[in-house]
């Protein structure tokens, strides 16, 4: 937005200590865990097993789907329960494009079902990888901007409109499906091979994925960073602190919640085409209410309004999911539930508001 | 440290259906045999059990879970196998795909188990499918299912379509089974009823039936107002003897049989077939209702057979004996049937190979056969990695058990690439050599040397 | 510190019970249910043996030899046995046919045939009445009932009913006739149309008889059963009348008399006329039932959310805990009084009520009061609190579904016109939603409580000020709303599945209602929850239940943007942020 800028800007996104830790995450998961998965031998105890990778890439695109549903709610107060449905058309693309890949001339059975004997046309042109990377953006991101121009200029706010986009997921969840629907009804797509001619089962597959989520984020977030700190930013703050009063001032509140909606919806939207490769799957499910209340849920638990908490969330909540499910199967549903109640009685600034408390105390 | 009393491996389905003693037995009695020569200090063998407990696949999937360590167990006091302990290696997928395909990776990369059970519904078979084949695992799915796959990393213990719901179609056909004209077919919108729905039509229209005397509706999962459909399909009936197939899946059948009931549809004018609904599924319904209708399965708890006696009881003791919940309502089924089946076909298939190495056992598990509950000898085919299956259809009885009505002479044969399928006719399922293949048109390997 | 030992108390309370019932319970439950179906079942057959009538005196040596025939559980050798018994016309063999279609008929491994007395449970052999006490039921083989045996057993036991004494068992016969008719029972129905005196059961023999006649070789006799049959106006029959107008190859009437035409063609159209008019009365029908079923799920949540701007997340579970205090009510009254087993349901109604605001008032003390100014952060915390009374509910029943069984009076269907019929739950439903929505509008208007609530949710502080204790009402509004929840559980018991997973597929249908009715407003959640319903069920013939579903749920997010208070928009605590 302001171009001129943009440089000197970036610059001051952060204090300089910030900046430090910054690059060294990074530079953890850019080149050390490559490190340590790729030229480790798997005997020796610093060896970080492939399972481990794929896991923490499909993490790491969870953690993007916090960061857009912090930019939207945290900053902007704008609660959305339906940002299942935003990832879900991401990772629709993908796999759309993943499986016209993998199938070649084949059709998937779901599509002879409907007696297509051909790709219909709205199968046409995932075969291309670049007509997919704009879909992903473009798919969620329409969608968004039609909801919300509906949505914002009706001025639905608040719980009104946490309860309509959970509608929105749910009738989306509901087209999806449908066999008729043409993308795998309730199985969804899977059986993915290839994704640019690299095998996805194979090692190097699960490497550059993870080493891709791993740059998303960085750059997601970067992102996110730079608009909650410009100007644009400040006014958003204004906007979920007193929208009348930023009304009243002269600006109109619609455009800049309506820009910084569709960018969330496209953040989520890239996540979910990270995500589909490295789970080999995407299916209606994704859109269940309950999986979007969950991603509020991540943003809450590490801590509304300051992006890396948001992405801590999604780490703390999904280790602690998948640690559970696996080793406390009958339980599991106690712990994440009691911790969900914990966080919000006790801990109303999230896990990150431990750390900045501490902080404020020393100082 | 293999005990010398393995006997060299049988290939003959014959030479083994000519065996006196009874698979289990032969089974346990080996491992007996085993434990008291091997080590007692080695690992024990891991034993993935991957079964939802929560979301909405728990009210099936939890018995699976139940059955399958009951088996465990039962190999355990026998001894185990090759000397060892079986642990298992239980994780709760919670109903959510992505995270079956998780937890198998976890299973395998981790937790090293040696074999998994697991899966019911096909979305989370295929989930797990890719990791299986990457990292060389081993499953044995349970389920009745559709079909158009045949996986070398998967033994599929369930029916086939050929093996549940066309001998289904076949009865309704039948003077005895109400002679049908005409059939409403009813199902849960997802891939097992789509292409069980596809086969079924292809093999009426086979059997001199037009597409405008069959009716195709589908419903999605959960749902609970069959108001409308029931009133149709009264409607649909009205032109001639009519049949309904029904693979709705799981809780909505309480309420489609309780509108049929409602409505006043009598199974002696429309009989509904079902291929979803069994004594677990009914278990929570108030039967009434359903009496009368009928189901295709390879097992119903009702047979009278010394094996089911057996198992049946074994069961109630183990229920007891875990104070499951449910206690004295809880019933066996087919899918527990297909699990008991496929553990102890791994079993002796272990103790055939004298390894668990996934390689060794999947080749010693070709051909192998098992006394099964149903009361036929039931063997791992030799080619596509399915069962040869007896196919029973039972009505429902006020009590919630089935009484068979009808049964093939003998066991079927999988065909897991059904000829009623377009473009399946040169599909071939094969994993010997030449052809090596789950879904090839020619062998992988040539002929000549 | 002192918060976390409330809020820990709080959760405590509500996972105590949870030991407490467990296993001795269940065990005891289960004994209980199958008490409870035994008694069901008993009424029922007391019925059955008014009309069995029982005789102790030895059979004629050839009903006896027809009936021997049935001591067989080869199905195909008991479908001749019977046919055997309908070309006999031996009304001797009526009793053991009445047992065989109730599942009573047995018979020992050499072949005597059993009957067990449906009103003591006793046995005695079928030929020669003689009590045979020394039987037990493990010695006995069942010739099985299947699907093909009652095809013809069915209309067997009405040709033999039809001269009976008891014009009420007449009735039934002629009721079986006329829905199927066999042609090798018409000299039979000839027979009983001269002696019959009652009107209704006439009838229906003179339209079992026309439908045999339909191909008369008597063209006034055709044109009368015609006219007969035209005016049952059964769609069954209509594929018979076609029969009629069809031609042959070279274009000529099969039919041959142009008046019998005329009068299958007008039938016809009378099938169709009704046919329409069922169709649309049914449309309506189902969505009002659909309508009253969405209302129940979501008026717990209309106080909840609506009045105090609560997201509760956990309302599904407690329309849960309303349907399984439901099961639990059943089964102690199996256990303890057995004999008023059938108003299980009715005592079920306040306790579930309680029951359900027990659990709502735990959650308000618990947790919701600390949250009261961050409502967007309730929706997380009650989530939680819906996660574990799920695993709760699945620890102590069980994940699988338990069975409620639908008191007698409330099972069966009534008929609204010929062609549309609902379950007499579903209009139970229908009648306990006029109920409930009566009941909170009492409460909310015509009680003390009702004022504090409505004053409190107008002007906290003013209500504050004014000495009502503000943080008590929201308890006690909160425990009503969340008792009204466990009031849709009693009522969703009976007509679908109780789980554990039960609540969670009303959760965002019962949030839309609320919405879509306008927060704050009690009668605009019984408009819309109507009208969801209606359009839904208008909509599914035509697109399919999802599609119908799908579209509605778009012309509800568009409702929304148009109306974003809902269609009554009436003051509350959250309509007004």
């Amino acid at each position: 937005m302001h171009s001129s800028s943009t440089i000197s800007h970036l610059g001051r996104l952060h204090s300089g200590t910030a900046w430090v830790i910054l690059a060294i995450l990074a530079f953890l998961a850019l080149v050390v865990v490559p490190v340590l998965y790729w030229f480790v031998p798997p005997d020796s105890p610093f060896h970080m097993p492939g399972w481990m990778v794929t896991l923490a890439g499909r993490f790491l695109a969870l953690a993007m789907v916090a960061l857009a549903l912090d930019l939207i709610w945290g900053y902007t107060g704008i609660l959305s329960l339906g940002h299942g449905v935003f990832f879900a058309m991401g990772g629709y693309v993908m796999g759309a494009h993943l499986t016209r890949v993998s199938y070649e001339d084949r059709l998937p059975n779901f599509l002879q079902w409907l007696d297509y004997s051909d790709w219909p046309w709205y199968w046409a042109g995932f075969d291309s990888f670049l007509f997919t990377l704009l879909m992903i953006a473009l798919v969620p991101g329409v969608l968004a901007f039609v909801f919300g121009v509906l949505a914002f200029r009706s001025r639905v706010r608040g719980v009104y409109f946490a309860i309509i986009t959970q509608a929105l997921t749910f009738g989306g969840m509901h087209l999806f499906f449908r066999t008729e629907t043409g993308f795998g009804g309730d199985t969804g797509l899977t059986n993915f091979t290839y994704l640019l001619g690299l095998d996805l089962g194979t090692p190097q597959a699960r490497l550059v994925l993870f080493w891709v989520s791993a740059l998303a984020l960085i750059l997601a977030y970067l992102l996110c960073r730079w608009i909650v700190t410009s100007k644009l930013g400040r006014v958003l703050t204004a906007v979920r602190d007193a929208e009348n009063r930023v009304r009243f001032t002269g600006y109109d509140p619609l455009r800049y919640k309506l820009f910084v909606w569709v960018v969330s919806a496209v953040l989520c939207g890239v996540a979910g085409a990270l995500y589909v490769p490295q789970t080999g799957v995407i299916n209606p499910s994704e859109m269940v209410p309950s999986a979007s209340i969950e991603m509020a849920i991540w943003v809450a638990l590490g801590g509304r309004g300051t992006l890396v908490g948001a992405i801590l969330g999604a780490g703390v909540v999904n280790v602690v999911k998948t640690w559970a499910t696996s080793a406390h199967p009958d339980l599991w549903l106690f712990i994440l539930g009691g911790i969900f109640i914990f966080v919000t009685l006790l801990m109303p600034r999230g896990v990150i508001g431990l750390f900045s408390r501490r902080k404020e105390g020393k100082a | 440290m293999h005990p010398n009393k393995i006997p060299p491996p049988e290939t003959s389905l014959a030479g083994r259906a000519a065996r006196t003693a009874t698979g289990v037995a032969l089974a346990l009695g080996l491992a007996t045999a085993g434990a008291a020569t091997a080590q007692a200090d080695e690992d024990p063998i891991k034993v993935g059990i991957l079964h939802s407990l929560s979301g909405t696949m728990a009210i099936s999937e939890t018995s699976l879970r139940d059955v399958a360590l009951m088996t465990i167990e039962d190999i355990n006091e026998n001894g185990g196998l090759l000397g060892r302990e079986l642990e298992p290696v239980v994780m709760d997928p919670g109903s959510d795909w992505p995270t079956y395909a998780e937890h198998a990776r976890e299973m395998i990369e981790r937790e090293n188990v040696d074999v998994i059970f697991g899966s019911w519904t096909s979305v989370s078979r295929e989930a797990v499918l890719p990791v299986l084949e990457e990292l060389n695992g081993l499953m044995f799915y349970p389920v009745q299912y559709e079909g158009e796959e045949s996986s070398r990393n998967i033994f599929y213990t369930g029916a086939a379509p050929n093996q549940q719901t066309l001998p289904g179609v076949e009865y309704l056909m039948s003077e005895e089974g109400g002679g049908a004209e005409r059939f409403f077919l009813v199902g849960t919108d997802y891939v097992f009823p789509r292409t069980t729905n596809r086969i079924v039509r292809a093999y009426l229209n086979a059997h001199g039936i037009s597409d405008d005397a069959i009716e195709e509706v589908y419903f999605p999962f959960e749902h609970e107002d069959f108001q409308t459909l029931v009133s149709d399909i009264d409607s649909f009936s009205q032109d001639g003897p009519t049949a309904v197939i029904n693979t709705i899946n799981g809780d909505s059948n309480v309420a489609f049989y309780q509108e049929l009931a409602n409505q006043g549809i009598d199974p002696i004018d429309i009989p509904v077939l079902a291929t979803s609904v069994g004594e677990e599924e009914l278990r929570g319904m108030d039967t009434d209702p359903l009496a009368g209708h009928l189901a295709a399965w390879n097992y119903f708890m009702s047979i009278e057979t010394p094996e089911n006696e057996r198992f049946t009881e074994r069961w109630m003791e183990y229920v007891e004996q875990e104070g499951l919940s449910g206690g004295s309502d809880r019933v066996t089924n087919d899918p527990m049937e297909a699990t008991h089946i496929g553990m102890r076909m791994w079993a002796q298939a272990v103790l055939q190979a004298g390894t668990t190495d996934v390689d060794a056992v999947r080749q010693a598990v070709y051909g192998q056969c098992v006394d099964a509950p149903s009361g036929f000898e039931v063997c791992m085919d030799d080619e596509n990695h399915h069962l040869h299956k007896p196919v029973i259809i039972g009505e429902i009885q006020p009590d919630g058990q089935f009484f068979p009505v009808w049964e093939t002479d003998d066991v079927v044969r999988a065909e897991p690439w059904s000829d009623y399928v377009e473009g399946n006719e040169d599909r071939v399922a094969n994993w010997r050599y030449p052809w090596v293949c789950g879904d090839c048109e020619e062998p992988t390997y040539g002929l000549s040397f | 510190m002192r918060l976390t030992a409330r809020v820990a108390t709080g959760l405590l309370c509500a996972l105590l019970l949870t030991p407490l019932l467990s296993p001795g319970a269940s065990a005891a439950m289960e004994d209980a249910q199958e008490q409870a179906e035994q008694l069901g079942e008993e009424q029922e057959e007391q019925l059955e043996a008014e009309l069995a009538e029982v005789t102790d005196e030895e059979l004629a040596e050839d009903t006896a030899e027809l009936l021997r025939a049935m001591a067989t559980q080869d199905i195909r050798a008991l479908q001749a046995a019977i046919e055997d018994i309908a070309a006999s016309q031996d009304a001797d063999t009526l009793p053991a046919l009445l047992a065989l279609r109730d599942r009573r008929l047995f018979f020992t491994d050499d072949e005597t045939l059993i009957i067990e007395d449906a009103r003591d449970g006793t046995f005695r052999e079928a030929i020669t009445g003689e009590p045979r006490e020394d039987l037990d039921a493990g010695d006995l083989n069942e010739p099985r009932a299947t699907n093909p045996i009652r095809r013809i057993l069915r209309p067997t036991i009405g040709a033999l009913q039809i001269f009976a004494d008891d014009p009420a068992a007449r009735l039934a016969a002629a009721e079986e006739l006329a829905e199927r008719p066999r042609p090798e029972m018409r000299d039979a129905i000839v027979a009983a149309l001269d002696e019959e005196t009652a009107a209704e059961t006439e009838r229906l023999l003179n339209i079992a008889l026309a439908q045999l006649d339909l191909d008369s070789e008597d063209d006034a006799r055709r044109l009368e059963a015609v006219e007969i049959v035209a005016e049952v106006r059964a769609s069954r029959l209509r594929s018979d009348l076609q029969a009629l107008l069809e031609v042959d190859d070279d274009g000529n009437h099969l039919e041959s008399s142009e008046e019998v035409r005329e009068a299958a063609a007008a039938g016809i159209r009378a099938i169709e006329d009704r046919e329409r008019t069922a169709r649309f009365v049914s449309d309506l029908v189902f969505g009002l039932s659909m309508g009253s079923v969405l209302l129940l799920a979501a008026m717990g949540l209309a106080i909840i959310f609506g009045l105090m701007g609560v997201i509760n997340m956990a309302h599904g579970e407690l329309l849960m805990v309303g349907a399984y205090t439901t099961f639990m009510t059943q089964a102690l009254f199996a256990l303890l009084i057995p004999q008023y087993f059938h108003y299980y349901l009715i005592a079920a109604v306040p306790l579930a009520f309680l029951g359900a605001g027990a659990v709502g008032i735990a959650m308000e003390r618990g947790v919701i009061r600390f949250l009261y100014t961050r409502p967007l952060e309730t929706l997380l915390a009650t989530w939680g609190i819906s996660l574990i009374l799920m695993q709760s509910a699945r620890m102590i029943f069980g994940a699988q579904n338990v069975s409620v069984a639908s008191p007698p009076w409330f099972s069966g269907s009534v008929q609204i016109m010929q062609g549309v019929s609902l379950s007499t739950s579903r209009v139970g439903v229908i009648v306990f939603a006029i109920f409930v929505v009566g009941l909170v509008w009492v409460l909310m208007n015509r009680t003390r409580l009702g004022l504090e609530v409505r004053a409190v949710m107008q002007n906290r502080d003013m209500a504050a000020c004014l000495g009502v204790p503000a943080r008590r009402v929201d308890m006690w509004t909160f425990g009503m709303g969340a008792g009204v929840a466990g009031l849709g559980g009693v009522a969703l018991s009976q007509i679908v599945n109780v789980g554990p997973e039960m609540g969670q597929n009303y959760i965002v249908e019962s949030f839309m209602v609320v919405v879509l009715g306008g927060v704050g407003s009690l009668f605009g959640p019984v408009l819309s929850a109507l009208g969801i319903g209606v359009t839904t069920k208008f909509l599914e013939p035509a697109v399919g239940a999802v599609l119908g579903t799908i579209i509605v749920f778009a012309a509800i997010i568009l409702f929304i943007q148009w109306r974003p208070q809902g269609i009554f928009a009436l003051k509350g605590r959250s309509a007004d942020d």
